[in-house]
């Protein structure tokens, strides 16, 4: 028996790896950033062959992983919820070719958006892929489903979808490991007729997408994930995922005596839904998410009884908890002390000393020499210069997205057109849009704060910085004398000032690279230097 | 035994090597254990909390029900006040007195404690003083730690045996400074408990 005390994200790591993965790919993002970085961290204390370092972004990752299955070696693509969207058109794809060597997508959605966008459901993305979903509920599920989703994989020449939400991804229990699983072999597979999606082939391979549908039914049936626990209460529970937790422990707390049938494997196992509906006269429908399967059970004339987030029994949006469920059967939840008026918010905020306090400063003065002030940004820790003292920045919508919407505005007339893009997302995916705005003459300026790493979520390698970037951007065709370097730094604000006012007055495509390391990163470093003497 | 432990800060402060050492005495005795955890955008200075359940039993839930928490367990006095709606009834609050005063219009700190009075007999301990004592502004944590040992269903000895765990790689001098503000802490409150 081998126990450790895992995060959930840790737990898919090991399932991975006792799986016998030969490669992780993925971006970092909150909460699913942890399941690479253990990889990395096992590879490298055990010296074993798994590929792990950092993608440029989800789509080069998920396709890096097809591109492995293809060659008969088991591979984990790891996302957040978003980074799903980015990779989509691969995901889907892979859906129509089918896999070779097993190939698990682990997403990570984020309900009540802790550090994200949106609340979007990935399980919609395995619906709409038709492809076998499975979502755990505790950190040891997550072990074993794991490593059970590449055998998974392989029999049903599919891609596994495995989506859990941030609660699981983040917390720790003790999972028990089991032996490891040696790698496969090298094992490409011939098969231009699955992999060559030309229509004559999509048409087929689409067709036989659909014919295999009721085997994925098969696997949900006898799958451990699902299961039926009895009880005596007229009103039962369906709990997908993580809710089934939220309505053990209310039952527990609350004396509930309601059959539960737990979802862990999608599509919907059919028979037990039907066996759970026999028994009681209303069901709640507990999903972690949007009310996907909820609007499914309803139907379109409704007629059974069924409570969920959409007539308002639980919250429509945010996380369920506990206490939600214990609402929704109409029990009063003892709550401790209210929170004293007096206690106010504590946002994030950026780091003291960090650099891009300093660029900001600085923009803040260029700007305010012009009426019209529109920054374009992005996604990364100088999103914080959304909030006081700086109120710098006035968009944030998606990976790259600083630089296309500056773009767009620029070609509505908007001058200037500023935008703040980190190093890492502006490889993941913003130099396209610069090259767009190059290829069309756009009087813009992109200011990418380099800080030398993916700093939000925990300093992670990114994938070019310093001299690298002005390659990139002279690559482009950015014209060399408007690609400017600047250090963020408080003594060189006055030169700081009259640079970035130089290149935003310019109207043409200008680039100017703030470039100060993290300040977090540098003493991470420092720590682990020190560690290893 | 079931206990829910809330621990709270702000982000970058080291609740989490507090939680350590608390789950490596649960995992020698055999329990069980779920911790939820805050990474990503908060971690910047922002209001950060873990929920710690620790039971003789599966425990299903990552997070604590609202009003079931035995200990609240705050490196940051205002932070404190944020999860007293998941107090259980004769809950406790252990809580470090030293503010981390980085957003406009924090409270006055005499407001503060005035709040944290009417919950039942708090501790409020200042840590940074007895960590600097105990050698180390950082052992911070370990005082806070020791002010809650009482209530953490673990005993000082097994506590302690935590620390030497987690601390095992960073050699003996600093085991030995953490073990002293651990102690400190203890102090604190059985100082209290015998006031009584």
């Amino acid at each position: 028996m081998n126990k450790r005390l895992l995060l959930g994200a840790e737990a898919i790591a090991l399932g991975a790896l006792d799986a016998g993965i030969s490669g992780v790919y993925a971006y970092p993002g909150t909460p699913s950033t942890e399941i690479t970085e253990y990889i990395q961290k096992y590879s490298q204390d055990h010296h074993s062959p798994v590929r792990s370092a950092w993608s440029a972004n989800e789509k080069t990752a998920f396709e890096a992983a097809l591109g492995m299955s293809y060659a008969g070696k088991r591979s984990l693509v790891c996302m957040k919820h978003v980074g799903l969207n980015v990779a989509a058109d691969a995901f889907i794809n892979s859906a129509i070719t089918g896999v070779n060597g097993g190939l698990v997508t682990a997403v990570a959605d984020d309900p009540s958006m802790h550090s994200s966008q949106n609340e979007q459901d990935s399980r919609v993305y395995g619906k709409f892929a038709m492809l076998p979903v499975i979502e755990p509920a505790s950190q040891q599920e997550l072990y074993d489903a794991t490593r059970e989703a590449f055998d998974m994989s392989e029999s049903l020449r599919l891609p596994v979808l495995l989506r859990l939400t941030t609660r699981l991804s983040h917390s720790r229990s003790i999972v028990e490991s089991a032996p490891e699983r040696p790698q496969n072999q090298l094992n490409p597979i011939y098969a231009p007729e699955r992999y060559v999606l030309m229509p004559h082939n999509a048409r087929r391979q689409y067709e036989h997408l659909i014919s295999v549908q009721p085997r994925l039914e098969e696997f949900s049936k006898h799958s451990w994930l699902n299961t039926l626990i009895p009880g005596n209460g007229k009103t039962g529970v369906i709990a997908f995922g993580i809710a089934f937790n939220y309505v053990m422990e209310a039952r527990e707390l609350f004396d509930l005596d309601c059959p539960v049938l737990k979802i862990g494997c999608y599509p919907l196992p059919r028979k037990k839904v039907e066996a759970l509906f026999g028994m009681c006269e209303t069901v709640l429908v507990a999903e972690e998410g949007y009310p996907v399967y909820e609007e499914l059970l309803r139907g379109f004339f409704g007629g059974r009884e069924i409570w969920g987030r959409l007539d308002g029994t639980l919250p429509r949006t945010g996380e369920l908890d506990t206490d939600s469920i214990a609402r929704a059967f109409g029990r009063h939840v003892n709550h401790g002390l209210p929170i004293p008026e007096i206690v106010s918010n504590r946002p994030p905020e950026l780091c003291k000393g960090c650099g891009h306090r300093d660029l900001f400063e600085a923009l803040n003065i260029v700007m305010s020499s012009y009426d019209d002030r529109h920054v374009f940004s992005d996604i990364g820790c100088y999103t914080l210069g959304a909030l006081p003292p700086y109120n710098a920045i006035h968009t944030c919508v998606d990976m790259g997205a600083s630089i296309t919407m500056a773009k767009g505005a620029a070609d509505a007339g908007l001058h200037p057109a500023v935008a703040v893009i980190g190093d890492s997302t502006f490889t993941h995916s913003g130099m396209t849009g610069l090259l767009d705005a190059v290829n069309d003459r756009t009087p813009v300026t992109i200011i990418i704060a380099d800080n030398d790493t993916v700093a939000m979520t925990g300093g992670q390698c990114s994938s070019a910085t310093g001299t690298r970037l002005v390659e990139i951007c002279t690559g482009l065709g950015v014209e060399k004398e408007h690609i400017r370097s600047i250090i963020p730094l408080k003594s060189h604000l006055d030169e700081n000032i009259t640079v970035l006012g130089e290149e935003i007055a310019y109207e043409g495509v200008s680039v100017v690279i703030a470039q100060r390391e993290c300040l977090e990163n540098a003493a991470r470093k420092k720590r682990n230097t020190a560690a290893n003497f | 035994m079931q206990l829910n432990i809330i621990l709270a800060g702000v982000g970058g402060q080291g609740i989490l090597t507090i939680a350590s050492v608390i789950n490596q005495a649960a995992i020698h005795k055999g329990l069980h254990i779920r911790q939820a955890e805050v990474h990503g955008m908060s971690q910047r200075g922002g209001a950060v909390q873990s929920h710690l359940r620790i039971s003789a039993r599966k425990i299903y839930s990552d997070l604590i029900s609202r009003g079931t928490s035995h200990l609240i367990l705050s490196v940051e006095p205002l932070e404190a006040l944020r999860y007293l709606p998941y107090l259980a009834p004769g809950g406790k609050v252990v809580t470090a007195t030293d503010p981390v005063v980085n957003i406009t219009g924090y409270p006055d700190l005499e407001a503060i404690f005035a709040e944290l009075h009417r919950t039942d007999r708090p501790l409020l301990v200042s840590a940074a003083e007895h960590a600097r004592q105990a050698g180390n502004i950082r052992t911070s944590n370990m005082v806070m730690l020791g002010a809650a040992a009482p209530f953490t269903g673990m005993t000082p000895e097994e506590l302690e045996s935590g620390i030497e765990k987690l601390f095992h790689k960073k050699g003996a001098d600093t085991i030995d400074m953490n073990i002293r503000a651990f102690r400190k802490g203890l102090e604190l409150s059985q100082q209290q408990a015998s006031d009584t």
